[in-house]
Order: C-alpha cells, then sequence, then structure tokens
C-alpha cells in the first residue's frame, strides 16, 4: 500500500497553502489558500481511511463533510471580502486592522 | 350491534341457572383508564390554552366529554351481551403493608356511571355552549365543568379508598368553583362556601370509615374489603358497623341525605347546566354509588346490616321531608332542587331496604330525567330572565320544544306508566313492599320498611301535585314577566330532545318479568350481590303507586288550572299551619345557623385573632428582627472582607490586560503565524513526548 507519497503530497499542498495565507496580501487568495490547506488534509483522511480500510469509511464521510463545510466558508468569506472592498475600494489584509483595540 | 342482540337470546336462556360467567372486557376495560384522565387533561389543557381556541376551550371540554360518553356507551352495550369484571391498578406507593393504588373499576356498577355520566355530560356541555355564551369566564367556566366531570370519574372508577376520596373531594373542590362562578354576589360565594363546608363536615365520616374498613382489612381496595366480606372476616366485623355508619355519613353529605341536605337547594346559586350535571349524572349520585359499591358489607349479616335501618329511615325522612318543600317553592330551580332530594331520598330508601338493583335503577333513570327538567328549566330562564314562576307563565306557546320536553321530563318524575320514572319507583315501591315482609329482625322489622312504604307512595303522591303545580305556573296560562320570550337556539333544545328520548326509554331496559338487562348489567360484579329484585309486577304497589301519581295530578290540575286567567291565588298557596314550616325549611338552616354557626363564629375568630395578634405576630417580628441582624453582619463582611478581594483581583486583571494588549495587532497574518506556531508546538510536544 502506498501511503507516503500522499502524505507527502499532503505536507506539500498543505506548506504551500500556509505560505499563501502569510504572505499573500490579497483577501481572495488568502481564502484561495486557505481551501488548499482543506484540500491538503483530506487527502490525509481520505489516504488514512483506504489505508486503513475503515469499516464505515468514516475517513471518507469526514472528508465529504470537510468539502461541504469549506464551500459554505468560502460563501461566507467571499462574501465579506466583496463587502470590505465596496466599502474601501481594496482587498489588502493589511489594511484589515480595526479589530486592534 | 350483532353481538349484543345475539346475546340477548343467550341471557334469556341462562336465566334460569343462575349461574354467569363474567367476561374481563379485554382491551376495552384495560384501556378504561382513560375514562377519568381524559376529562382531567382536557381541564388543564382548557385553563392554559382554551383562550386561544376558536370556542375558547369548549371544544376541548365537550370533545373529552364525547369521548367518555362514547367510551361509556360502548362499555355500556357490551356490558349487556357479557357482563363485565375488570379492575386494573398501578402502585403508587407504599404505606406500611398497604398498597396505594391507581385503580380502575370496570364492572356493571362503575361501567352503569360511565354511561350516564358521559352521555348526560355529553348533553349538559353541548347545552351550555349556547346558555353560557357571552360569560365573562367562559373558558374557566368549562374548565372546571371537565375538572368536575373528571373528578366524578376518578370517584366513579376508583379501586380502592384513597383514590374514591381523591375523586370525592376533586369533585367537591369543582362544585364550588361552579356553585360560586358568579361569585360577584355575595349570596353565591357563601352558597358555594356552605357546600364545601357541609359536604367537608359529611366527608370526616367518610375518612373514619375508609380508615376503620382499610385498616382492618389490611387494603384500601374494595375488591379486598367485600372478600373480606364473603369469607366473614372477624377483625372486619368487629369494626363494621361504625365503620359502615360512619362511611354512610360520608355517603349522606354527598348525596344530600337529611340532615345534610341544606346544601343542594343553595347550590342552585351556579349556573343552570351545573345543576342539572351536579343533579342528574354528578356529585349528587355519589353517595348512592358508595353505598352500591359497599353493598355486600351493608347486606351480609355480621357485618353493616344494622346499618340499613338508619340508611332506610334517613331515606324516607329525605324523599317524603323535602318534597313537601318543593311545594311552596317560587323559583323554579329550588323546586327541581328540593325535588332532586325527594329522589335521592328514594334511592338511599331503596339502598337500605337491599334493593340494590332497584335503587341503582331509580338512578340511573332519574339522571336522565332531572337533566332534562334542569336544562328545560335553564331554557326557560334564558327567554324570561327570572327563576321566578311569577315571572313565566303561558310558555306553552312560545317556547314548543322546552314545554314538550319539560312535560315528558315531568311524566316521567311522575312516574305515569311507559315513562322512565315509572318502572324505576315502581321497583323500589315493589322492593319496600318485600322488604316490609322479608326485613330481617336484626335490622328493625318489618315494621320499619311498611312505614317507609307508606312515605315513599305519599311521596309519589307529592311529586306528582308539585310538578304538575310546576308545568301549570310555566307553561300555562298569561305570560306575566317582561319582554317576549322566545325558543331557545337548537344547540338548546337538542339535547332537550335527546334526553327526552332517554326519559321515555330509559326504564324499558328492566320491566319486569320481561327485560332484566339492566339487572344483570349491574350486577356484573367481582361479589355477586344477591338482592331481591323483581321478576313480575307488584300489582297492588303498582296499583297504589299509579293512582298516588294520578292523584297529585288531578289534584294540582284542580287547584292550578281554573287560577290561570286570573293568576289571583296561584302564586300565594298557603297550607294553614304547615305552610310557616316549609317556607322556612323546617328552620333546619335557621338552627344551624344559630347552634353551630353562630356559637362557633364567634369564639373562632376571637382565638384565631389572638393567636395571629400573639403568636403569629411574635413569630413574624422575631423572624424580621433576625434578619435584620444578619443583614447588618454581612453588610460588614461584605464591605470590608469581599469588596477588598474583588478590587485587588480586578486590579490585577486590568495590568495583565494591559499587557496582553501589545500582542493584539490587529493584524490577521500576525495572529495566523501565532496560531501555525502553536500548532507546530502542539505536534512537536506529541512526537518528542507522546506515548
Amino acid at each position: 500500500m502506498i501511503l507516503n507519497q500522499f502524505l507527502i503530497l499532503g505536507a506539500f499542498l498543505f506548506s504551500l497553502g500556509m505560505y499563501g495565507v502569510l504572505v499573500r496580501r490579497n483577501a481572495v487568495l488568502v481564502l484561495l489558500s486557505v481551501e488548499l490547506m482543506l484540500a491538503a488534509v483530506n487527502i490525509n483522511l481520505v489516504a488514512f481511511d483506504a489505508y486503513l480500510r475503515d469499516a464505515i469509511a468514516g475517513g471518507q464521510i469526514f472528508a465529504l463533510f470537510v468539502i461541504t463545510v469549506a464551500a459554505a466558508e468560502v460563501g461566507i468569506g467571499l462574501a465579506i471580502v466583496l463587502l470590505i472592498f465596496r466599502n474601501r475600494q481594496s482587498a489588502n489584509v493589511d489594511e484589515m486592522d480595526l479589530m486592534k483595540l | 350491534m350483532t353481538n349484543f342482540f345475539s346475546t340477548l337470546s343467550i341471557l334469556a336462556a341462562a336465566e334460569g341457572d343462575k349461574v354467569v360467567e363474567f367476561s374481563d372486557g379485554g382491551t376495552l376495560a384495560e384501556f378504561a383508564w382513560l375514562i377519568p384522565v381524559v376529562p382531567l387533561l382536557a381541564a388543564f389543557a382548557i385553563v392554559f390554552w382554551g383562550k386561544k381556541l376558536p370556542q375558547k376551550g369548549w371544544e376541548l371540554a365537550v370533545g373529552a366529554m364525547g369521548f367518555v360518553g362514547l367510551y361509556g356507551t360502548v362499555l355500556f352495550l357490551s356490558n349487556f351481551s357479557q357482563g363485565i369484571t375488570y379492575e386494573g391498578s398501578v402502585n403508587i406507593a407504599q404505606l406500611g403493608d398497604m398498597a396505594v393504588e391507581w385503580g380502575w373499576m370496570v364492572d356493571g356498577l362503575s361501567i352503569m356511571m360511565y354511561f350516564v355520566v358521559g352521555v348526560v355530560g355529553t348533553l349538559v356541555f353541548v347545552y351550555a355552549r349556547s346558555y353560557m355564551d357571552g360569560d365573562i369566564r367562559f373558558t374557566w367556566f368549562f374548565a372546571s365543568f371537565s375538572l368536575f366531570a373528571g373528578g366524578m370519574l376518578v370517584l366513579v372508577s376508583a379501586a380502592n379508598f384513597i383514590q374514591l376520596i381523591v375523586g370525592w373531594e376533586l369533585v367537591g373542590v369543582a362544585s364550588y368553583l361552579l356553585i360560586g362562578h358568579y361569585w360577584e354576589s355575595h349570596e353565591n360565594s357563601s352558597a358555594a362556601i356552605k357546600a364545601f363546608l357541609v359536604n367537608k363536615v359529611a366527608d370526616v365520616g367518610l375518612f373514619i370509615g375508609a380508615i376503620m374498613m382499610s385498616v382492618s382489612v389490611g387494603s384500601f381496595r374494595f375488591t379486598d374489603i367485600l372478600h373480606a366480606v364473603e369469607e366473614h372476616d372477624g377483625t372486619l366485623s368487629q369494626v363494621a358497623f361504625w365503620a359502615g355508619l360512619a362511611v354512610f355519613i360520608g355517603a349522606m353529605g354527598k348525596s344530600a341525605q337529611f340532615p345534610f341536605h341544606v346544601w343542594l337547594p343553595d347550590a342552585m346559586a351556579g349556573p343552570t347546566p351545573v345543576s342539572a350535571l351536579m343533579h342528574a349524572a354528578t356529585m349528587v349520585t355519589a353517595g348512592v354509588y358508595l353505598v352500591g359499591r359497599l353493598f355486600p358489607f351493608y347486606l351480609t349479616e355480621g357485618f353493616a346490616e344494622e346499618v340499613r335501618v338508619v340508611i332506610i329511615i334517613v331515606g324516607a325522612l329525605t324523599l317524603f321531608l323535602t318534597g313537601l318543600i318543593a311545594l311552596v317553592q317560587n323559583d323554579i330551580k329550588k323546586v327541581l332542587a328540593y325535588s332532586t332530594l325527594s329522589q335521592l331520598g328514594y334511592m338511599m330508601a331503596a339502598m337500605g331496604a337491599g334493593a340494590y338493583t332497584a335503587g341503582l335503577f331509580h338512578l340511573f333513570t332519574h339522571a336522565f330525567f332531572k337533566a332534562l327538567l334542569f336544562l328545560g328549566a335553564g331554557s326557560v330562564i334564558h327567554a324570561v330572565h327570572s327563576n321566578n314562576m311569577s315571572d313565566m307563565g303561558g310558555l306553552r306557546k312560545y317556547m314548543p320544544w322546552t314545554y314538550r320536553t319539560f312535560v315528558v321530563a315531568s311524566m316521567a318524575l311522575a312516574g305515569l306508566p311507559i315513562f322512565a320514572g315509572f318502572f324505576s319507583k315502581d321497583e323500589i315501591l315493589a322492593s319496600l313492599n318485600y322488604a316490609s315482609s322479608n326485613f330481617s329482625a336484626s335490622v328493625g322489622g318489618g315494621s320499619v320498611a311498611t312505614v317507609v312504604l307508606v312515605m315513599a307512595i305519599a311521596g309519589a303522591f307529592i311529586t306528582a301535585f308539585y310538578m304538575t303545580r310546576t308545568v301549570a305556573l310555566t307553561f300555562f296560562g298569561e305570560y306575566k314577566g317582561h319582554g317576549e320570550p322566545h325558543e331557545s337556539p337548537k344547540l338548546m333544545y337538542v339535547p332537550l330532545i335527546i334526553l327526552g328520548a332517554f326519559s321515555v326509554a330509559a326504564g324499558w331496559i328492566n320491566i319486569p318479568g320481561i327485560t332484566s338487562w339492566f339487572t344483570d348489567a349491574v350486577g356484573a360484579r367481582f361479589q355477586i350481590v344477591a338482592d331481591h329484585h323483581a321478576t313480575s309486577f307488584d300489582v297492588p304497589m303498582l296499583v297504589l303507586g299509579l293512582a298516588a301519581a294520578l292523584g297529585g295530578i288531578a289534584l294540582g290540575w284542580r287547584i292550578w288550572m281554573p287560577d290561570r286567567e286570573t293568576q289571583s291565588a296561584r302564586d300565594t298557596f298557603r297550607i294553614n299551619g304547615l305552610y310557616p314550616l316549609l317556607e322556612n325549611k323546617y328552620f333546619i338552616d335557621d338552627f344551624y345557623m344559630g347552634a353551630i354557626v353562630r356559637p362557633l363564629r364567634g369564639p373562632v375568630a376571637r382565638s384565631v385573632d389572638w393567636f395571629n395578634g400573639h403568636v403569629l405576630d411574635l413569630v413574624v417580628n422575631g423572624a424580621g428582627f433576625m434578619a435584620a441582624a444578619t443583614g447588618k453582619l454581612v453588610y460588614g463582611f461584605d464591605q470590608r472582607g469581599l469588596d477588598g478581594a474583588i478590587n485587588a483581583s480586578a486590579g490585577g486583571a486590568g495590568k495583565m490586560g494591559g499587557l496582553l494588549r501589545l500582542t493584539q495587532t490587529g493584524r490577521i497574518q500576525q495572529y495566523v503565524v501565532g496560531m501555525f506556531i502553536g500548532a507546530i508546538v502542539i505536534v512537536a510536544g506529541f512526537v518528542f513526548f507522546g506515548q
């Protein structure tokens, strides 16, 4: 059973996503990077599910849940970004520091 | 229905040999616990949600009663085909060796009561929709009305003394609420209190009797107590007389027997549908029912047999004395109230004579025609806005349906042939006649029964007499009230017609020598009641009873009908010498007031006042002083101890916040870095220090 290849792919994608989240300034790209990280997690879940031959396919089901929740999250996230852009004519995350006291 | 008719022939065939097998009733009996529960639940539901419903809660009340009526009818009919005896019980608590249970009795006696309460109750509830229309406490009325019927059904379904007392008191409380429904008037609220207190006095007897019986047998269950009677249990036998007497005193209170009858006429203060249900199926029948339930106890030698002398005398006094008072009443509801008392006297006298079937049969037929009379009176009152017969007259033309049904019920009450009351009253007279030659010497011998028989025949005359008077004054002659009376709405007179049909036909199920369905039906019990019931008409009694009734009607007609045009002497019927006595109800109310209430009221009020001023106030003031002292102590501790600690911790929290504030930059990516570092630290911790 090949497991390591999937884990390496997952780790690579996760790191890529992490990099994007930390470095990118455009909020849309930050959201995309978050999606990348979630995809990496899904790969891990499905890989371990297949590897452990889970009787109830828990990993796959969980991956489906993650996909569903991610879709909802992107929907809300993009709406927020859109509204911020309309208000400020900018989607730069560095300028979003209103949470500072 | 095929089942019903096919088994009638079986019953007829089984007449010869007395061995009758009873069924356990199957699922129908197992679920009979629903009968009391449904109206009680409806009562609570009406209190909480009634006002929001389109019919203001009436639909719940009538639905629950309709359910009981339907269930009761099905049980009643299947009890005809084969006698049902079933006792269900749920253990609630353990009192020493005695189990406190919730039970439901499904035997001939209780099934008959389910039927009567359910059917009469449903019709009265339907009627009340229209009668109570526009009442300010419409919803509340139906809530307490459901509670009233539910309480009665708890009482009837009771399989043990504890539950019986629960139902007994529920009925008492609900009757208090209903009699005092128009509590704005002081008279009505005092009538409610009077009913409650008179019943309470008698209830003490029931409690004492119930405890004596239950403890000596070791069980609250009626079946166990009656089984002990069958076995001639020595312990029970020793207390039997006093226990039987005490229980009968309780029954006297609820069934308004002389001298506890004073509450019932005053209970007319409630709305008319309440009077109809209270006098017909519910509450006042409870006492007769209780005696019937414990009947073997009163019948068997060596037990409370001697008490039957008390029962028969009390019954005879009630039927005779209260019937006379009905003659001089001007309020139409009061006439009917005294008439109820008189008929209850008949039932009790029959019970005392050992005629179980006759007493219950009269209860059964009386329920229909008395409910009809009250509802008819309500219809009249609704039309003329007055209770006084001097404001009525000539209503025959204005209210045809009320008139016809009222006359049918009056004839049933007077005991004219074909109508229901004829058969039941005749059976009572026949039983009394039988008792006058067969009453055992230990209970006073036949002479007592003979005297009671004479009083009962005189009572039949009086009954016919005052009913003729009522009909003549209300429906004949010229209208004397104000405005133009009109027939009541359909919702009111249709129940009257249905009850009218019952008032005619209810007697046909127990015609001596022809049908014995009722006898067999109420005979379906765990302990067979070996009473005497007529298998053929007792012709001398039949003739005497009929002659008394016809004589009463003829005399009544002669006295009041010629007067219907002039109306001069109509409402001033006087019997010299007797009249003041009757007008003042034998001064019994005044006696109670003077001998019991007044002497008690002063000292009780004074002692309560003293107790309040000295003992209670001392306690209250002491508690107040203690509370103030404790408050001062707590205040000091609060100001110095607690506030110091709280202020110090608040200051510390403020300083910590100032430090943490530096890390909050508002830059999201810095936060993400923090999260990521944290995740790495946790993973590293697992990797290096895990396992």
